[in-house]
């Protein structure tokens, strides 16, 4: 009997790996997940972009004081994730960087992931050192500047990339005109 | 078939070992258990590549640099005109980096040659005219100012060799000086010495150090190359160039416009105009760089 059932589990064995796909060729090279910048979410944990590896991202660059764009930046993050529908929220991530890191603390960041009922895995805020999220600005090439204490001018573009982290897709502006974004989402989703 | 011939060795013990089949099958199972891991993980790719610019070699340097004495001056551009920019004490290199102190740089970080380099970090044009990857071209002088550089690739060298890139603030701060005075944005023939040497062609063919150097001993802030800054994408200019369209004043979110203060600002915001249209991956041939430091 045992050892029918070691004849069993050696067949399986072998048999179990047959149909698994070759490891796909993925070139990396311009992968935002090579950056070695350390990041903080909402809940305070620390965070590679490397960990990330896998998911679809969406990515937006604001501030919590902003009274002027972010919010209308935010409000198109929040129509981006209506539009792509029916979504496993494991696949995608929703993502707002500070540029102003100094006053957009964790409990900052989850305060106004709140506000704006942004609730689910799906959603993360985060957080750098100034070095690192200006070097992060340059990969999207997103342009930032402080022009009062409280105040920054930035540009208005959201990105997505794909599960690799090769970048997909970018608008620029508020045109408030979501759906190219939205359809890239969910052509990344299809493919993965 | 290797699976099966490692089952059939584990039998043959067995003859020697008879209360071995618990261990066997344990055995088993955990090899179908883990048989799998590894091709399942090679297919969602995790292993982030070497090529990061945190892993660099420090390499010695042996350019020399200038103590520049902290102060303060009137802004040029934006929201900035009028502002008073206070800058504190700082190191800058006396000249730009050359081509042969960079060729040091790709020799012990081979990630940012040419061939290898993160195509994140620069655009296709990177070090364009080399010929390999450690190969400076024949015409080119390799005292001469290093260019088709990207700001990553500036920023990865001034990391090497311990330092950093200068501010705009820092390097417009520099940039005041002539040959006699710290401060001399108020004489007209000044402004038209640097709009002037901004006309010259092929400035970045020259070895460096050539001319004279300013007040502070630095060389080449003019008439050689334009200068990454580490916040170079601060400048935001309306009209800039990636949306060229109606849609273009909805790019920033305070429309900060250009606004010169001045008019003898006019060769500032001319280097303003140029920092405000590059992207950091983006080589261009006569851009180069120098290196700062904290004290």
């Amino acid at each position: 009997m045992k050892k029918a059932f070691l004849l069993l589990t050696a067949i399986f064995t072998m048999l179990s790996c047959k149909h698994e796909e070759k490891p796909k060729e993925v070139d990396l090279s311009n992968s935002i997940f090579q950056l070695d910048s350390t990041w903080e979410d909402q809940n305070g944990q620390k965070i590679k972009l490397a960990e990330l590896n896998g998911k679809i991202l969406v990515i937006a660059m604001i501030y919590t004081e902003c009274k002027t764009a972010c919010p209308m930046l935010t409000n198109e993050m929040r129509n981006i994730e209506r539009s792509i529908g029916n979504y496993d929220p494991a696949q995608v991530r929703l993502v707002l960087v500070s540029i102003d890191p100094k006053t957009d603390t964790p409990e900052k960041m989850k305060a106004y992931l709140k506000l704006n009922n942004f609730e689910g895995e799906q959603w993360l805020f985060l957080r750098s050192d100034d070095e690192s999220t200006r070097e992060f600005a340059n990969v999207l090439s997103v342009k930032y500047k402080k022009i009062s204490p409280m105040d920054f001018s930035h540009s208005n573009i959201i990105t997505v990339f794909s599960k690799y982290g090769e970048l997909a897709y970018q608008k620029a502006g508020l045109s408030n005109d979501i759906k190219d974004v939205a359809e890239e989402v969910k052509e990344q989703i299809k493919k993965s | 078939m290797s699976r099966l011939k490692q089952l059939l060795k584990i039998k043959k013990l067995k003859q020697f070992f008879p209360n071995m089949k618990p261990l066997v099958i344990i055995t088993v199972l955990l090899f179908t258990l883990t048989s799998c891991y590894n091709r399942y993980n090679n297919v969602s790719v995790t292993e982030p590549v070497k090529s990061s610019v945190h892993e660099l070699v420090h390499i010695p340097s042996s350019k020399e640099m200038k103590k520049i004495e902290g102060g303060s001056y009137l802004g040029f551009i934006g929201k900035d005109s009028g502002r008073i920019v206070t800058v504190d004490s700082f190191l800058i290199d006396d000249s730009p980096v050359t081509v042969s102190e960079y060729l040091e740089f790709l020799k012990k970080n081979p990630q940012w040659t040419k061939s290898h380099i993160n195509r994140l970090y620069a655009d296709n044009d990177y070090l364009h005219n080399w010929e390999g990857d450690f190969e400076i071209p024949k015409n080119v002088d390799p005292n001469s100012p290093v260019t088709n550089i990207s700001w990553f690739a500036a920023r990865a060298y001034a990391r090497s060799v311990g330092k950093r890139l200068p501010t705009i603030d820092e390097w417009e701060y520099v940039g005041l000086a002539d040959e006699q005075t710290k401060d001399a944005s108020s004489k007209p023939e000044f402004t038209e010495f640097i709009l002037n040497s901004y006309q010259n062609k092929k400035t970045y063919e020259n070895p460096i150090k050539a001319d004279k150097p300013n007040y502070y001993g630095v060389y080449d802030m003019y008439g050689m190359v334009w200068e990454w800054t580490s916040d170079f994408n601060s400048v935001m200019i309306t009209g800039e160039s990636r949306n060229d369209s109606a849609t273009n004043e909805t790019l920033f979110c305070s429309g900060a416009a250009v606004t010169t203060s001045d008019l003898k600002n006019y060769a500032a915001f001319i280097r303003f105009a140029m920092r405000g249209s590059l992207k950091a991956d983006y080589t261009v041939n006569n851009l180069g760089f120098r290196c700062a430091k904290d004290i």
